[in-house]
């Protein structure tokens, strides 16, 4: 984020009001919808493709997945408890749930590293079959989408320690935040698709 | 301007202002210099890839020639292909934008200065990466929509793809940010008044195209990723061993290449949008249809990319839905054209160089529209399907549409970059060997391709009926290159010893005329206020003469400097400073995706420099 900012809060008026760089943030979620698009339209065209072992169900294990679900989807929570702690000015309130969240977003790529590791120990890889190629790749960059989240959030945690992210330019943060719930409303759809939709009978291991 | 120390703080210390040098020009953030950057390198691009074309035309001259290896004419008129839309009219159009749209609007710089810095240097890195091939290992040879499962690791051995899918990536990256900032800009910086049916035709046609990036760009993104993957990890996406399917990758490709195809042309239509009015001196004919036909056309141009795939075999049902939306397409386009040809009808048209181009551009575009609505009929596409009939097609809707829109904007904004008139005489000849040379060498390729003649074939038998026409093409093709030439030395000649060309040397209607030229760094000294669409012919005459052309024919021009020269040295306007983050981050980047050609240590590094390149760029002082 811009800590140059701090030195000139939103003061341009825009057009239509909305800041420049919130603008460009959204502007920037519309593209990586394209993005997620076009990976989650490959899984679903080879879904239930793949001709060689391991199958998906032979390797999910969903109550594990559902919990690390979980946690990803609280800490779109707490990143709304951050915000309006900054917003109040809330200096405390604000570093403490800012460092919930990043901390609960690195408990589900720790999560999602620890699945991977399980998977290949069962033989499961990039380049075994069709499967593991758009499973690894789909949900690889997903978690690449959190990690570079968790990166934005540290740096907001060290902007307010220093006490350089205040009520004043809690844009930074609501701007992270866009893009942290875009991140987790993924998840939701390829969790739901990947792990929960049924597959034919024949894979189903 | 004096030079000025940067403000310590931060990782590195701000580049100080220099208004002339080198180290002016790299770190640049002021948006006519990058649009000047984007424009040359383009234009170099540009040169390389006619002459990549001048090399297959030589080969084609002749019937059974042996003047090039079919290995290199595999590279050369796929790195042709490539080099033309993804260096040259794409980035072309970008240095239009950069230039223009800021001034139209009314505004001092773009939305993210330093953005739009790094657009230009990924762009750069993405043109040397994409070109590496020719000095290590060789060059992508598959064609520029790149089939699998051609493209894999067994029929695709040397280092070639892998220059595409990393080279197209950094491209790809570097259209996003920039098409990001020009929505922000668009939507954000208009001057006050500047209500959205107010704003130029050409800025309404950046913002379709940026959207269009914006949306498309990741499309290929993805498939670039999954050919990267198949080809550097062994995975499986267009291995039909393990069930893959080749086919996946011709759906993505063209999800993303129909839009891009609009997004080759719309700068020109909007190009052509602004040059026509200024020279007929009446106001646009049907502002709203034009405008609202170019967003129908970025709804459609996602509905139609089958029509590239009618021979894959998709099924009738499939076929004939895309057939009926690429017909439908035409609708919006051909709207367009009436509109231009409503705005000449009856106007006091003064026949300057720009006129001869957009005037081009509608006549040859004309002919590129039909022959396309000649394959969105399935049957006929069967038979048009792989032949030099579509290499036809797309150079009369590339080369006589965007390349000549293209030129028009070159000759109509000329003297606003540079302060300099160009050749009336030299331009006039340019344009007619470009047309003539144009028309003799794509317009055979009609009938070549009807008589069956395939395309990328790097030679022919002779007695096919092909011999007469594809030499007629080639020594054609050269007279386009002489054109070039005498281009290139109108550019410098008028660079030198044009005329000064003042504010406004084409009595035009949009804001960027009502400041001097060159523009001083802050564009306007105050801000204008919009009070009609054609803002600055509202300011000139006032409302009343709107719709007549008498007054306007005397061409009294307000006095020159009105708006912005009498405050030549205002140090009170505070403009963004220089920076070299953009660069370093572009490098970080670069490196990240050549690196892992290489090894992945190399790559490892390239993402610590793009770290240091983010943090150093975040945590830069705002120097004032």
């Amino acid at each position: 984020m811009h800590a140059s900012t701090t030195a000139h809060p939103a003061e341009h008026d825009t057009s239509t009001g909305l800041d420049n760089r919130k603008l460009l943030m959204w502007a920037f979620l519309g593209s990586d919808c394209l993005f997620f698009g076009s990976l989650i339209s490959t899984y679903m065209i080879y879904r239930g493709r793949s001709l060689t072992p391991p199958f998906p169900g032979e390797v999910f294990d969903i109550p594990y997945t559902s919990v690390s679900a979980f946690v990803l989807l609280m800490s779109s929570l707490t990143m709304v408890l951050a915000l309006a702690a900054l917003q109040r000015d809330d200096q405390r309130g604000a570093k403490t749930w800012i460092m919930a969240t990043a901390l609960l977003g690195s408990v589900f790529v720790g999560g999602q590293v620890y699945e991977f590791t399980t998977f290949v120990h069962e033989g499961l890889t990039l380049s075994v079959n069709l499967f593991g190629t758009s499973f690894f790749v789909l949900t690889g960059f997903h978690g690449t989408h959190v990690t570079i989240g968790v990166i934005i959030l540290l740096s907001l945690f060290i902007m307010a320690w220093r006490g350089k992210l205040t009520s004043h330019n809690s844009l930074n943060l609501e701007i992270a935040g866009l893009y942290w719930h875009f991140v987790d409303i993924v998840w939701i759809v390829i969790f739901t698709l990947v792990y929960l939709l049924p597959y034919p009978e024949h894979i189903a291991g | 301007m004096a030079t000025v120390t940067g403000t310590m703080g931060g990782v590195l210390p701000r580049p100080s202002i220099h208004t002339t040098g080198f180290w002016s020009w790299v770190t640049t953030v002021d948006h006519k210099r990058i649009g000047v950057l984007y424009g040359v390198t383009a234009f170099t691009f540009f040169l390389i890839g006619g002459i990549e074309a001048l090399a297959v035309r030589a080969q084609l001259a002749r019937p059974e020639q042996g003047m090039l290896q079919p290995a290199l004419y595999n590279q050369l008129f796929t790195m042709h292909a490539l080099t033309m839309i993804f260096l040259s009219v794409m980035p072309l159009g970008v240095a239009f934008f950069n230039i223009v749209v800021p001034l139209q609007i009314g505004a001092r710089d773009v939305a993210f200065p330093r953005l739009n810095a790094l657009s230009y240097w990924l762009f750069l890195f993405g043109g040397i990466l994409l070109n590496a091939g020719w000095l290590f290992g060789g060059s992508p040879d598959v064609g520029w929509f790149a089939y699998s499962n051609l493209t894999g690791t067994d029929y695709s051995m040397g280092a070639g793809m892998n220059y595409y899918v990393t080279g197209l990536q950094v491209l790809g990256v570097a259209s996003v940010a920039g098409a990001l900032n020009f929505i922000v800009t668009i939507v954000n910086m208009r001057a006050p008044g500047m209500s959205m049916m107010r704003l130029p035709v050409f800025t309404w046609m950046t913002l379709i195209v940026s959207i269009l990036l914006v949306t498309a760009m990741p499309v290929i993104s993805i498939a670039l990723i999954e050919l990267t993957f198949d080809r550097l990890f062994g995975t499986n996406f267009f291995n039909p061993a393990l069930g893959g399917d080749p086919i996946l990758w011709q759906h993505l490709f063209w999800v993303f290449g129909h839009p891009e195809v609009y997004i080759l042309i719309l700068p020109a239509m909007g190009i052509v949008s602004e040059v026509l009015p200024t020279f007929a001196r009446k106001p646009l004919f049907g502002y709203a249809f034009v405008i609202y036909s170019g967003i129908v056309i970025g709804f459609m141009g996602w509905g139609v990319w089958a029509h590239h795939m009618f021979i894959t075999g998709l099924g009738p049902v499939a076929n004939a839905v895309f057939a009926l939306s690429t017909m439908l397409i035409a609708i919006p386009t051909a709207v367009k054209i009436f509109n231009w040809i409503g705005t000449l009808w009856g106007g006091q048209i003064e026949m300057k160089t720009p006129v001869y181009f957009s005037i081009g551009f509608v006549a040859v575009f004309i002919v590129g529209g039909l022959s396309g609505v000649s394959h969105a009929a399935t049957p006929s596409d069967f038979q048009q399907s792989d032949t030099y009939y579509i290499v036809a097609h797309l150079h009369y809707v590339l080369f006589g549409g965007a390349i000549f829109g293209l030129f028009s904007g070159i000759y109509y904004w000329f003297p606003k970059v540079t302060g300099r008139m160009m050749g009336e005489t030299l331009g006039k000849w340019h344009f007619w060997l470009m047309f003539i040379g144009m028309n003799l060498t794509f317009g055979p390729m009609h009938w070549l391709g009807l008589n069956g003649m395939p395309r990328r074939i790097y030679t022919y038998p002779s007695g096919m009926g092909w011999d007469f026409w594809n030499l007629v093409a080639t020594i054609s093709s050269y007279l386009i290159a002489i054109s070039m030439l005498i281009f290139l030395h109108n550019v410098f000649r008028s660079l030198r010893k044009g005329p000064r060309a003042g504010n406004d040397p084409w009595n035009a209607r949009t804001l960027e005329w009502s400041i001097p030229s060159p523009p001083p760094v802050y564009n306007f000294a105050e801000i204008p206020v919009v009070l009609a669409r054609d803002a600055y012919w509202e300011q000139k005459y006032g409302s009343g003469h709107e719709n007549g052309q008498a007054h306007a024919a005397t061409s009294e021009h307000v006095s020159e400097g009105q708006y912005g020269a009498a405050a030549d040295e205002r140090h009170d306007i505070h403009m963004p400073w220089p920076s070299y983050w953009p660069l370093i981050t572009a490098f970080g980047l670069f490196v990240v995706f050549a690196g892992l050609l290489v090894n992945v240590v190399f790559a490892a590094l390239g993402v610590l420099i793009l770290f240091y390149g983010v943090y150093g760029w975040a945590l830069e002082p705002v120097a004032e």
